[in-house]
């Protein structure tokens, strides 16, 4: 599903260059879930970016199902990702002008597909079913990142990156999201990514990549 | 590309930002209903003109000229007027004559200079003159009977009934004139008409030798549409001997030309209004994508190309335009029905307000343009947002190449610039000069605002107290509204100030003081003077207590040959074709300075209004060669003398050699005796000739009693009252300058909204901060010293540089466009200059009122 090689990113910083990500290799099976963890500049955040083809690597190559990112221009990975790719943020980034229900059909709407039957039908999956037509300022956090997974799901995505989902809710809502989250991958075979450095979910995880430096520092499968 | 899915979002984004893009949606309309309203209103006049083309000449053809007419002339209307013996239908004919002078009225004393005119019965043969009582129009051919100019009635404090002495001739005043076609109610407040009889004209004694007339014939022929062609038949020969021919065509044309030139400029007011309001387009769409950079990079994240999200903001855009299109076109039609009424006084035709399809089409699509073109650019940015700002909000994207697009988009901003202008004037080279003078403004005000800038960072004044530094500071710090406030109000600053200096320094030319004015320059002069009257005129002056200047002697003159070369005067062969009959004076250099009557006189010393630029003044007595004479600068040029040279003078007949001694400069804005040619004494003693003299009387009651005198005893002899003239010219230039402020106000309407823009710019970061120094413990006075501070700094940065630019550019028009002399009017300036910063002021605090009134924890919580 996903495999990325010799992955490298470097940045120009002060006049030094700045390595961020320093020879990454990994594989993932479809229907994986896999848990990047480390400490704050670890490099987290861009190995994540550069997996979703947000940003282009300094050097190595990405394959998303079979697609070589290294030769797409950045519409062509914006495509890719609209049909194969979902997002969590840490700051839920709802579009703010557009109510719970209209952020959930943007994904739809953008592959030109029926949406408004089954972002309700998200919705409600997500316990929101009545709250369709409330704008993101009208509900509370954890409100709103479950209308954000209900996004992330609408296109029914082959891979979900999460960037530290729970990052900006309390304990009650973050594990209610992660049980959101694992009961999709396991529903739909979604292949999940999740940047957290929250050790306990991390461990629902089936499989954890440590980073330090930019440096992978432990790959573990966990039972 | 999924172009439902651009549409959904262009929609849904609507409903962030109403404020924002309501602005924009204003913007647009401001500038779109000025150029609706005078695009409208010169097409309104174009039509009216030609409806009532044929009103405003009166007749089929009429023939002018400064003598009486020979029987040649008189020969030809009598066969013009003959028709054709099949129909039997016969032409008529009517001739006008109109002279200078002095008319008064012995019940009241009142004594005013008017425009004679002595009508034959059948003048106008079309159009209706309109008289107060109505209906009175044709008791002036009854003889003994008057009609006049009501201004006449008031400047006399007469009334209908009254005797009105013209000359040696008395006329009852029988009515006023409400409407006579081809009227400019400017030119009659100046001189006021009074009509008689043509059979009264030999009573009145007034057209003696050397008396100037102009002598009009109005023909109705018995085909009118053969007018055109007989017109073009004589025109030839009847300038051979100096008169005139024109249709209701030449009229016609000349009029719609002049009208449509004046409307075109007028439009360029309103095109800086529609320049303005797209400044409001760039800004608040800059600001608008600014603030959308997290959906944007959402969206990205989200699948959405580039090109997707590009083209959403781009829709939104123009159906911001078009929305403020046709509200403007609404607004404009409004105001077009507003307009005739303020410019009335100077149309020769009734205008017919009506709704013309073509400027409403016109207006709304350059609205539309100007909207797509200005938000192009920032709009372009939108393409560079990078999906990682979802994961990291300070990602800020390497420094890229430059975009070419974005060139592309600035240089069809520029292109559209100056397109714009050469359409609305119709003309390239004045429409890049626009153009480029926009840019020029606009640059300097970008620069003035980098450099405020610049400056502060560099020398920031760091004694001040910290109310007052923070204020500042707000200037330079990241998102600032520096530059687009300065830009804003700077060009509304601009264009007011510069209109109003050209209206001062027009103004100042014609201030001769009445009263009121310490100088001693004359304010009454008296001319048509014959030899034989100076004394007497003399006598009345001196026993008023008023001595007259020693009187002018005036020669009319024409020359005869230049260089030794003759002038064939008339040198138009009989067979010229239409097409260079059209342009003589192109064909032949100073063809017109050639050919003209010049009004010369002759003295022995330079006055005080002239300067000497060539050659020295002349001295000692006549000698036997050619007469010395001194020649006005600029005219020389024209003719292409210098000093040295010799030109014969054609004077009533007589050859007068004459040699160029010397060129003068000459002020001619003073009101004073100013001669183009100045012969040494010894020459003209003996020729026909007029006197003319000058004196000062500050009473104005005093100035009457003397006209009276001088109007009783020499009927002859006019005077004109300059104060009077002067109260006339201002009047004139007060309405004109009314009706530009009018046009003036859609700019700074314009320049309000932008002004609005920038400041709502920076509202949210404002309303941030003064929260947050709420809760800090800063009481509300102190937020609004700090408001303050900043806005009295952006307004008065702005006022001060478009004030100077706009004093460097009066300048330049004084010198170039007006030749008038320039005078800085320090103290308005200065007032305008405070209240421009009162209105930065008044806007920045009203937009950041929320700042003050807001609880800070309201504040807080939607922060996140």
């Amino acid at each position: 599903m996903l495999k990325c090689q010799g992955l490298t990113q470097t940045y120009v910083s002060g006049g030094r260059n700045l390595t961020v990500l320093n020879n990454i290799t990994f594989t993932l099976e479809r229907g994986g879930f896999l848990a990047i963890v480390g400490p704050s500049g670890s490099g987290k955040t861009t190995l994540l970016g550069l997996l979703a083809g947000l940003d282009r690597p300094s050097s190595g190559t990405i394959e998303l199902d079979g697609h070589d990112l290294g030769g797409m221009t950045e519409d062509e990975r914006a495509i890719l990702r609209s049909q194969k790719v979902g997002f969590v943020f840490q700051s839920f980034h709802l579009i703010p002008t557009l109510t719970a229900r209209e952020n959930v059909q943007v994904p739809l709407e953008l592959r030109d597909e029926p949406a408004e039957e089954r972002a309700q039908d998200l919705l409600s999956r997500v316990g929101l079913g009545d709250r369709g037509h409330h704008y993101p300022a009208q509900l509370s956090g954890g409100e709103q990142q479950r209308v954000a997974l209900a996004r992330a799901f609408a296109s029914r995505p082959q891979v979900l990156f999460a960037d530290e989902p729970t990052g900006n809710l309390d304990a009650k809502n973050g594990s209610s999201i992660i049980e959101l989250m694992m009961g999709l991958n396991r529903e739909l075979g979604t292949t999940l990514i999740m940047v957290t450095h929250d050790r306990e979910l991390a461990s629902k995880a089936h499989r954890m990549i440590r980073l330090a430096d930019g440096n992978v520092v432990e790959d573990v499968t966990i039972p | 590309m999924n172009l439902k899915f651009v549409f959904k979002l262009a929609w849904r984004e609507t409903r962030a930002s109403r404020r924002r893009l309501s602005l924009l949606v204003g913007s647009v309309a401001a500038g779109v209903a000025a150029l609706v309203a005078i695009n409208g209103f010169t097409d309104n006049l174009r039509t009216s003109v030609s409806s009532q083309a044929k009103a405003l000449l009166g007749a089929d053809v009429a023939i002018s000229g400064r003598k009486a007419f020979p029987d040649q002339i008189e020969r030809l209307v009598d066969t013009l007027i003959k028709g054709d013996s099949a129909t039997g239908t016969r032409g008529a004919a009517a001739r006008v004559t109109s002279f200078a002078g002095m008319a008064y009225v012995a019940r009241t004393s009142g004594v005013r200079l008017v425009q004679v005119r002595a009508l034959e019965p059948g003048y106008p043969y079309y159009g209706d003159i309109i008289t107060s009582p109505a209906g009175r129009w044709g008791s002036v051919a009854m003889g003994g009977r008057a009609v006049v100019d009501p201004s006449l009635l008031t400047a006399l404090k007469a009334e209908i009934g009254d005797t009105l002495s013209l000359g040696q001739g008395r006329f009852v005043i029988d009515a006023t004139v409400s409407n006579i076609p081809g009227d400019v109610g400017v030119a009659t407040s100046i001189g006021p008409r009074v009509f008689i009889a043509a059979s009264d004209l030999p009573a009145t004694n007034l057209l003696q030798f050397g008396s100037r007339a102009e002598y009009e014939l109005f023909v109705k022929l018995p085909d009118p549409s053969k007018a055109q062609t007989i017109a073009d038949q004589r025109r030839v020969p009847l300038r051979e001997i100096r008169y005139r021919i024109r249709t209701v065509e030449d009229d016609r044309e000349n009029l719609t030309d002049s009208l449509t030139r004046l409307g075109n400029y007028l439009g360029l007011v309103a095109l800086v209004a529609l320049l303005l309001g797209g400044l409001g387009v760039a800004s608040a769409t800059h600001l608008f994508i600014r603030k959308k950079l997290d959906t944007i990079a959402v969206l990205r994240c989200l699948g959405a190309t580039s090109g997707q999200v590009f083209l959403a903001y781009l829709v939104q855009a123009l159906a911001m335009g078009a929305l403020g299109s046709l509200v403007g076109a609404a607004l404009g039609v409004g105001i077009q029905q507003v307009l005739p009424f303020l410019v009335k006084d100077f149309l020769p035709v009734d205008v017919k307000v009506a709704m013309a399809p073509q400027p409403l089409i016109v207006g709304i699509g350059l609205g539309l343009w100007v909207a797509l073109v200005f938000a192009l650019l920032p709009l372009l940015g939108v393409r560079r947002v990078s999906p990682l700002v979802t994961l990291r909000s300070a990602y800020e994207a390497a420094p890229g190449r430059a975009d070419p697009l974005a060139w592309a988009a600035f240089g069809l901003l520029a292109l559209s610039v100056v397109g714009l202008s050469a359409v609305q004037v119709q003309n390239l080279r004045d429409g890049a000069i626009f153009a480029g003078g926009v840019g020029v403004v606009v640059l300097v005000l970008w620069l003035a605002s980098l450099g405020l800038i610049g400056a502060l960072r560099r020398w920031f004044p760091r004694r001040l107290p910290y109310l007052y530094r923070q204020g500042l500071a707000n200037l330079y710090r990241p998102s600032n509204q520096t530059g687009t406030v300065v830009l804003a109000l700077g060009f509304g600053a601009f264009l007011l100030a510069t209109l109003f200096l050209v209206q001062h320094n027009l103004l100042r030319e014609f201030r001769v003081g009445g009263a009121t004015s310490a100088s001693g320059r004359p304010n009454l002069m008296f001319f048509d003077i014959q030899r034989d009257q100076a004394a007497g005129v003399d006598s009345v002056l001196t026993a008023a207590g008023h001595p007259g200047s020693a009187p002018v002697p005036i020669v009319p003159m024409r020359v005869a040959s230049l260089k030794g070369v003759p002038v064939v005067q008339d040198s138009v062969p009989r067979d010229t074709t239409e097409a260079e009959e059209e342009a003589p004076r192109q064909r032949r250099p100073g063809g017109w300075a050639v050919r003209r009557e010049y009004r010369s006189t002759y003295r022995d010393s330079i006055t005080d209004s002239e300067k000497l630029v060539a050659g020295t003044w002349w001295s000692g007595p006549r000698g036997d060669g050619p007469a010395r004479i001194s020649v006005d600068a600029d005219l020389a040029r024209d003719l292409g003398v210098t000093v040295g040279d010799e030109i014969v003078w054609d004077v009533q007949g007589v050859q007068v050699p004459s040699k160029v001694v010397n060129l003068r400069e000459i002020d001619w804005g003073r009101f004073q005796t100013n001669f183009f040619i100045v012969f040494e004494s010894g020459v003209l003693e003996q020729a026909p000739q007029m006197l003319v003299t000058l004196t000062r009387v500050d009473s104005a009651a005093v100035r009457g009693q003397i006209q009276r005198q001088i109007a009783e005893k020499f009927p002859n002899v006019a005077a004109i009252d300059l104060s009077q003239v002067q109260e006339a010219i201002e009047g004139v230039l007060a309405k004109a300058a009314l009706a530009v402020r009018f046009l003036a106000l859609f700019s700074l309407a314009a320049g309000t909204i932008v002004l609005i823009g920038a400041v709502t710019t920076a509202r949210l970061q404002r309303l941030r901060e003064g929260v947050l120094l709420k809760t800090l413990g800063a009481t509300r006075r102190q937020v609004l010293r700090i408001l303050v501070a900043e806005y009295v700094a952006l307004g008065l940065l702005a006022a001060t540089v478009a004030i100077v630019l706009s004093a460097a550019a009066g300048w330049a028009l004084a010198k170039w466009v007006f030749e008038a002399r320039y005078d800085l009017p320090l103290g308005s300036l200065t007032g305008l200059t405070a209240l421009l910063v009162l209105l930065t002021l008044l806007v920045g605090l009203w937009s950041s009122a929320e700042v003050l009134k807001r609880p800070p924890l309201a504040v807080l919580r939607s922060d996140t």
